[in-house]
């Protein structure tokens, strides 16, 4: 700032990231389009390390300004408002999957549609067994909440950085088993992503689930390092109070997604 | 505001790329937006005026297997590709890429920070991610016009709306390339509006209570909360039909027991509520308009408050009154028309209190108060066809008709665009610091007036007499109307580009502004509190009660 402000609201010098950001996602968007058409996946590549260097570059200048107190309590009520927001979007997003899910699942297309409805799951699916790798994914993530709940009692209450380092990691271990084991149950599907509106719905659900669960995991794991940076007291802890609330999130949609699809509509 | 402008001299002036592609203020962002939005807005009216080229006479003249040109020579076999893309391309730009940026991301970039005193937005660095990621969007979206879509030729004509089995069996990657587009936009539009509702619920100037903030921050913030709601459910349906094209799902397939009509149904459950994301914003500047040039406080601010949150609540409960004909049950039906019928109500508690500001006011024809006026007449006629079409009995006749045509250019075309117009010529001069010249902007005013009528009215009639929208051709007996149409597309056009040199010669040539505030005193949100340009940070001390407070009672 070239003069003062009398304001505890936070004035942030130009920044170069929104731009390069935005040109990266465009050469990646480009670049998936072409790699769709089976012309050149590199383009994609190339945007993919942009956007993820923009967010790495990004980040670490909102920390350096938490750092040096830009982060006054008015500013970091604007945080959690704007990420609480972020998360709502997200929601709405899911709904559009859960969306198509029930339709099918209530209306099931059949030859005699819309007269007569068909059967869901639909002829010829084979579905998983909800009760057994679905039941045990779905006490790991509610582990790994709880976990990351700890965590986040151990630096708020109790300053402990220790517990709070090993809620993190036992958190994030949790939560990478549970990609395993997600990707173990995929390899075994009885049936596929293409050419049926069972796996469409199936995977499309669980799929973006579980790309939240990845980033959630690294989320957490940024936290962790962080925590080991030194970063963190019992006052100011915004970026890891936004993983847990984001690895919460998470595990509701799981619990949505395990009553609804694995049990109801299997 | 004297500190403020007496520390505007030892600024420190940024460089130009610094100043316009670094940029975290929201003033500079605003104009951005505005700027951009102008420019995608030329080429989507540009679009439009060749295709009512095109429908003037009957017969194809224009579009042609030989060719696209410019004048007719005779020979031409018609294309009705170029049609469809034109047709596409025209309803994708005008609803993500140009209004919602210039009402929203523009006005509402530039004042609904300073009608709460806040010097800034939220987040300014994500600010402008949104308004790079709204150029990114934008550049997909015209190479998407431009690459190998379906017939074998260039762009995708499968209708803004993007129905399946259409948009799924469009060739080429074109389609690919306007889903994307259509996903960063949307990215762009959440996080635009997540930051506008941190800096409404964050940063309002001490005392400034829910209650007590301008309309146009209020119409802002609901806008943005249609935004954040729906615009997510849009990316779940367009990620559907990307898988859907390129890795063999069967969400909209039959064939793979998918159902079309739900797309359709996710569709316009962002679809509808989109429509009140771009008029929302109009509302709010036609609020301070209206009230400065009729020289009176806005009749009923509450109710105009509520109104605008039971617009934006009832929009998303409407959405399948779009889908009357597609086979749902007389049940649904008669909810969904009941519903949006309901919808009137708020929108009649606007109506009428915009023209109870005016009763007794003393009344001054200036160039954005036309506006007001058109938009009051435009939007209104707009909202009684609108009325009409949420009777799923009459929609069996109209739907897709001209009628339909008419009615939503009604709103938007002519409704939000009026706001868009009334809004830049109301704060052009606090932008530039430059008067636009009053006669050229009532000359502007009334060419637009009756080339946009004289463009849509007719098209009711042809609508009740059956013609259809989106084709290329037309027997001759809708010959005459189509006519009428076309000279008043021509006209309007011409007055678009009168539009465009007054804004430029206001900024390079217009009168200078000294005052702070160059209309009056009913004109009292915060900005008319500051110099004229205001300097590059404002508010830098928060403003005081007496600055804006200036209602004893609400």
């Amino acid at each position: 700032m070239a003069h003062e402000k009398n304001h505890d609201y936070h004035i942030l010098e130009p920044s170069l990231w929104p731009f390069l950001g935005a040109v990266s996602g465009f050469i990646m968007l480009f670049g998936a389009v072409l790699w769709m058409q089976g012309i050149t996946w590199i383009m994609a590549a190339i945007g993919f390390v942009g956007v993820v260097y923009v967010m790495y570059a990004w980040w670490s200048d909102v920390i350096r300004e938490s750092n040096v107190g830009d982060h006054t309590p008015v500013v970091a009520i604007g945080l959690r408002y704007g990420f609480i927001m972020f998360i709502m979007s997200e929601v709405m997003f899911f709904s559009a999957w859960f969306w198509a899910f029930f339709k099918n699942a209530m209306y099931p297309m059949g030859r005699e549609s819309p007269m007569v409805d068909g059967v869901w799951p639909p002829v010829g699916i084979e579905t998983f067994d909800p009760w057994h790798l679905p039941l045990i994914n779905t006490l790991i993530l509610l582990c790994s909440g709880a976990a990351a709940t700890w965590a986040h009692h151990a630096i708020a209450h109790e300053n402990n950085r220790k517990d709070m380092a090993t809620g993190l990691i036992i958190a994030v271990l949790l939560g990478l088993l549970f990609t395993v084991f997600q990707a173990y149950e995929y390899s075994h599907a009885a049936f596929g992503f293409s050419g049926n509106i069972y796996g469409a719905t199936f995977f499309m659900a669980t799929g973006f689930h579980g790309f939240h669960v990845i980033v959630g995991t690294i989320f957490l794991f940024v936290c962790y390092l962080r925590l080991r940076a030194g970063h963190f007291t019992p006052e100011r802890h915004i970026g890891f109070e936004a993983a847990a609330w984001y690895w919460h999130f998470v595990d509701v949609v799981w619990l949505f997604l395990f009553a609804a699809v694995y049990i109801w509509g299997g | 505001m004297a500190d403020a402008a007496a520390h505007e001299h030892d600024h420190h002036d940024p460089g130009f790329f610094t100043r316009w592609f670094m940029s975290t203020n929201h003033k500079d962002i605003g104009i951005l937006y505005l700027f951009t939005s102008g420019i995608v807005g030329f080429v989507a009216v540009a679009f439009t005026v060749y295709m009512r080229m095109e429908l003037k006479d009957p017969g194809v003249q224009f579009m042609c297997e030989e060719g696209a040109r410019l004048f007719a020579d005779g020979t031409c076999a018609p294309n009705g590709h170029i049609w469809n893309v034109l047709v596409t391309a025209h309803g994708i730009l005008m609803m993500f890429f140009v209004v919602i940026p210039a009402l929203f991301g523009g006005f509402g970039n530039y004042f609904m920070p300073l009608h709460i005193g806040a010097p800034d937005m939220a987040f300014p660095r994500m600010n402008n991610l949104s308004y790079w990621l709204y150029v990114a969007g934008s550049s997909l979206a015209v190479a998407s016009v431009l690459s190998p879509g379906g017939n074998g030729q260039l762009g995708s004509g499968v209708g803004w709306v993007l129905y399946p089995p259409l948009s799924t069996a469009e060739q080429g990657f074109s389609m690919d390339l306007a889903i994307f587009a259509v996903h960063l936009s949307g990215a762009s539009s959440i996080l635009g509006s997540i930051n506008m509702i941190t800096t409404f619920l964050n940063m309002r100037a001490p005392g400034m209570t829910l209650f007590k903030v301008p309309l146009f921050a209020w119409s802002i913030f609901v806008t943005a909360w249609l935004i954040l709601l729906s615009l997510p459910v849009l990316a779940g349906a367009i990620t559907m039909l990307l898988t859907d094209r390129n890795f063999g799902t069967t969400f909209f397939q039959p064939s793979g027991g998918g159902d079309p009509i739900l797309y359709q149904h996710i569709l316009w459950f962002f679809g509808h509520p989109e429509v009140y994301i771009i008029i929302l914003p109009g509302f709010g500047i036609i609020s301070h308009v209206i009230a400065t040039f009729a020289r009176k406080p806005v009749f009923g601010y509450l109710p105009m408050v509520w109104a605008l949150i039971a617009i934006g609540a009832l929009g998303f409960v409407v959405w399948a009154h779009h889908m009357y004909t597609v086979g749902m049950s007389l049940t649904q039906q008669t909810y969904f028309m009941l519903a949006t019928m309901v919808i009137a109500v708020p929108t009649g508690v606007k109506i009428f209190s915009w023209i109870a500001t005016m009763w007794g006011g003393s009344i001054e024809f200036k160039t954005p108060m036309l506006y007001a006026f058109g938009f009051l007449f435009l939007f209104t006629v707009g909202g009684v066809t609108g009325i009409v079409l949420s009777q799923a009995g009459i929609d069996r006749a109209y739907h897709d008709t001209y009628y339909v045509v008419a009615h939503f250019h009604y709103v938007m075309s002519l409704g939000a665009v009026f706001c868009i117009f009334a809004g830049m010529y109301y704060w052009l001069g606090k932008m530039c610091g430059r008067q636009y010249p009053e006669k050229l902007g009532q000359i502007q005013f009334w060419t637009m007036f009756i080339g946009a009528n004289l463009t849509f009215f007719p098209q009711h009639f042809l609508g009740r007499q059956g013609m259809p929208r989106r084709y290329i051709d037309y027997p001759e007996a809708f010959a005459y109307w189509n006519e009428w149409s076309s000279w008043g597309a021509f006209l309007a056009f011409a007055s678009f580009l009168l539009f465009i040199g007054i804004v430029f010669y206001t900024i390079r040539a217009g009168k200078p502004i000294t005052e702070n505030n160059y209309w009056n005193e009913h004109a009292d949100t915060l900005e008319w509190t500051l110099p004229t340009p205001p300097p590059a940070h404002t508010f830098e001390t928060l403003p005081k009660r007496e600055d804006w407070d200036k209602q004893p009672s609400h």
